[in-house]
């Protein structure tokens, strides 16, 4: 790396010449008005000649991303991407480029500070922020019945599996143990969280390469599942229903009607994706080969998920460290080979369909019983018992007046989420209001190997990659 | 051997905690044995950058921590490493040597907590606007608030 020249990352040169001194002005009137205005407007407020040639601009400066060491180490092998380009760039040609935050294919508001030259990527710096909200702040001012409305909103894509990891690691302070029924309707929300999530993926992914048709199809059959959590717990997005201890309430008369229903039409419609895509020249061009990030990379960056799976990394942690009771369900994990965004829809798609098969078994499977904790310090109790008992009117009282108390400990507790591994770091110093509460989300990881991932190639492949890494920037900047 | 084992031989005087269910295995490293013990645990097989966080105990001294989560593939297993940061002087070593993932996570834990990591590449703010003052996760910043006056309701004819 160091005997050759650095001319990738086009530094700049320091400064050795002095500010030039202004020239003496024959109009001595003229000179005078000019200096007047000069004071009035202004004065104080210009750089000096030298520093006008390059910026200074905090956390947006560039930075020298292909330099890192340690991604020398971790990489090993070398990337094998069809479309690097060898030459080096003189500077003068290179090209500073801001893409986003309101640019539609950045998913949100990502902003990527690009540096090009022609049509190659040399650096690349995702910018983040414009969505923080302040949520990890927010949570040690809730309680932890209040908890779960909070972190539901950071990842409005896969509401529940936010849910689902905060509910675990309250629990697993608490010591609680959910009914079989509470846990396969976790189960069965989830993976159908999951095909939902996964749908929003292919419709995207399909629209930034040109097929927007696609952008139908996906949000037609994300629909079909909307409408049943819809039945289910009254909302459509940022639902609030897997809570600590269980969830909010049983499943609706009916509900395997509409599950039947949902997976027969979203596996109609994935066979209709494939149809679409399998074959497509121009989305097999724009595919195979672009945006590769190797299994070594992806250990040292965090990456996680089905972008892992697609490096060939056999992942999971429903495989791995199994949570409500998944490993009851058989699915298979499916893994590519070469990284890259071809492999990644194919990862996908077949999560999907593995999904869809565990949403089966959940439906063939369904225990009967209770469906959260009877634990009265931690569930609310029912309705009917408010009227005729003092005890259970005090509890209800107590539980929504100041909620529950959790044992003093920390734990970190992760579920597979579409994107990835999701993990909650709760610290608990023994009462209501979680200490601190941390969450580790997979685009966040996702959006900071961006850069390993485009560097070198083609402007027209940042859509394609960017898609493929499916973020979500609510996720992202919490 | 697993990985844990072998990074409990090469450090007999630390305490590792098993706490939970699934075992999660937590190791409290002093801040000088840090970076050091990151290193190790890497190449015992702790190999995948999880996660980083920082923490404000207030009352505790040390009154900052680091918290680092780690992830071996094969066998499966979690480290968890806390590492205790002096309020007076909160500084502790980048892992961006060992772990490139960790860049993001330590601009955030300095953005939040005003932790700073010595040696990382880039270290500011980054979900914060660059001229923010102070660390909003520190337990002595408060949350605010904005008076909202409310309109007075309407009689009822």
């Amino acid at each position: 790396m160091s005997d050759t020249p650095n001319v990738v990352t086009g530094d700049f040169e320091a400064p050795t010449t002095e500010p030039p001194s202004q020239p003496e002005t024959a109009d001595s009137a003229a000179a005078e008005a000019r200096r007047e205005i000069h004071d009035m407007w202004v004065a104080g407020t210009e750089e000096p000649a030298w520093m006008r040639s390059y910026t200074n601009e905090g956390a947006q400066e560039m930075l020298e991303a292909e330099s890192d060491p340690a991604l020398e180490i971790h990489r090993g092998t070398t990337v094998t991407d069809d479309f690097i380009v060898e030459e080096p760039a003189d500077d003068d040609e290179l090209q500073i480029l801001n893409m986003g935050p309101q640019h539609p294919s950045t998913h949100g508001v990502l902003r990527l500070h690009l540096e090009l030259d022609g049509e190659t990527i040399r650096r690349v710096k995702p910018i983040i922020g414009y969505l923080h909200t302040g949520m990890e702040k927010t949570a040690e001012t809730l309680t932890y019945m209040q908890g779960s409305t909070n972190v539901t909103r950071m990842d409005y894509l896969s509401p529940f599996h936010m849910e689902l990891a905060f509910s675990l690691a309250v629990e697993s302070l608490l010591g609680a143990e959910i009914p079989e029924r509470g846990q396969a309707i976790r189960v069965l929300l989830t993976e159908l969280n999951r095909v939902s999530s996964h749908l929003v993926w292919a419709a995207t992914q399909g629209t930034d390469l040109g097929a927007v048709s696609m952008m139908i199809y996906g949000f037609r059959d994300r629909e079909y599942i909307l409408q049943f959590f819809e039945k289910v717990t009254g909302l459509r997005m940022n639902h609030n229903f897997i809570r600590p201890g269980g969830v909010a309430a049983d499943l609706p008369d009916g509900w395997e009607e509409d599950v039947d229903e949902i997976i027969e039409k979203v596996s109609r419609g994935v066979s209709e994706y494939e149809e679409l895509f399998n074959g497509n020249p121009i989305f097999r061009d724009r595919t195979i080969g672009v945006g590769v990030i190797t299994p070594e990379e992806c250990k040292a960056l965090g990456v996680s998920g089905p972008i892992a799976r697609a490096s060939g990394i056999k992942w999971d942690l429903r495989k791995a460290f199994p949570y409500s009771g998944i490993d009851k369900y058989e699915f298979e994990v499916p893994t590519g080979k070469h990284g890259d965004v071809w492999d990644r829809y194919l990862v996908r798609i077949e999560e999907v369909k593995q999904s869809l098969g565990i949403v089966r078994q959940v439906l063939e499977t369904m225990p009967a019983g209770d469906y959260r904790t009877l634990d009265r310090k931690v569930t609310p109790p029912p309705r009917k018992r408010i009227d005729e008992s003092m005890e259970a009117l005090i509890h209800h009282f107590k539980l929504f007046t100041s909620g529950f108390k959790v044992p003093a400990g920390e734990t970190y507790q992760a579920v597979e989420s579409p994107r990835g591994e999701l993990g909650m770091y709760i610290v608990s110093d023994g009462r209501e209001r979680p200490w601190r509460m941390h969450a580790r989300t997979p685009s966040f990881n996702h959006v900071q190997a961006l850069p390993t991932m485009m560097t070198d190639s083609l402007v027209a492949d940042i859509v394609a990659t960017i898609a493929s890494c499916d973020p979500v920037l609510g996720d992202v900047d919490r | 051997m697993s990985a844990l084992e072998s990074l409990a031989d090469a450090y007999p005087d630390l305490v590792f905690e098993h706490v939970l269910d699934p075992p999660q295995s937590v190791a409290h490293v002093p801040a000088d044995a840090y970076l050091d013990f990151v290193a190790n645990a890497r190449a015992a097989g702790f190999d995948v950058f999880v996660d980083l966080c920082g923490v404000d105990y207030l009352r505790r001294d040390p009154r900052f921590e680091v918290v680092v989560n780690l992830l071996s593939y094969d066998p499966p297993a979690r480290l968890r490493i806390r590492v205790g940061v002096a309020a007076d002087d909160p500084v502790l070593p980048t892992l961006t040597e060992t772990f490139p993932g960790a860049n993001f996570y330590e601009r955030e834990a300095f953005d939040l907590f005003g932790i700073v990591f010595a040696g990382h590449p880039d270290l500011t703010r980054i979900v914060l606007p660059d001229d923010w003052e102070g660390h909003p996760l520190r337990k002595d910043y408060s949350v605010g608030s904005v008076p909202v006056r409310f309109k007075e309701s309407p009689k009822a004819q």
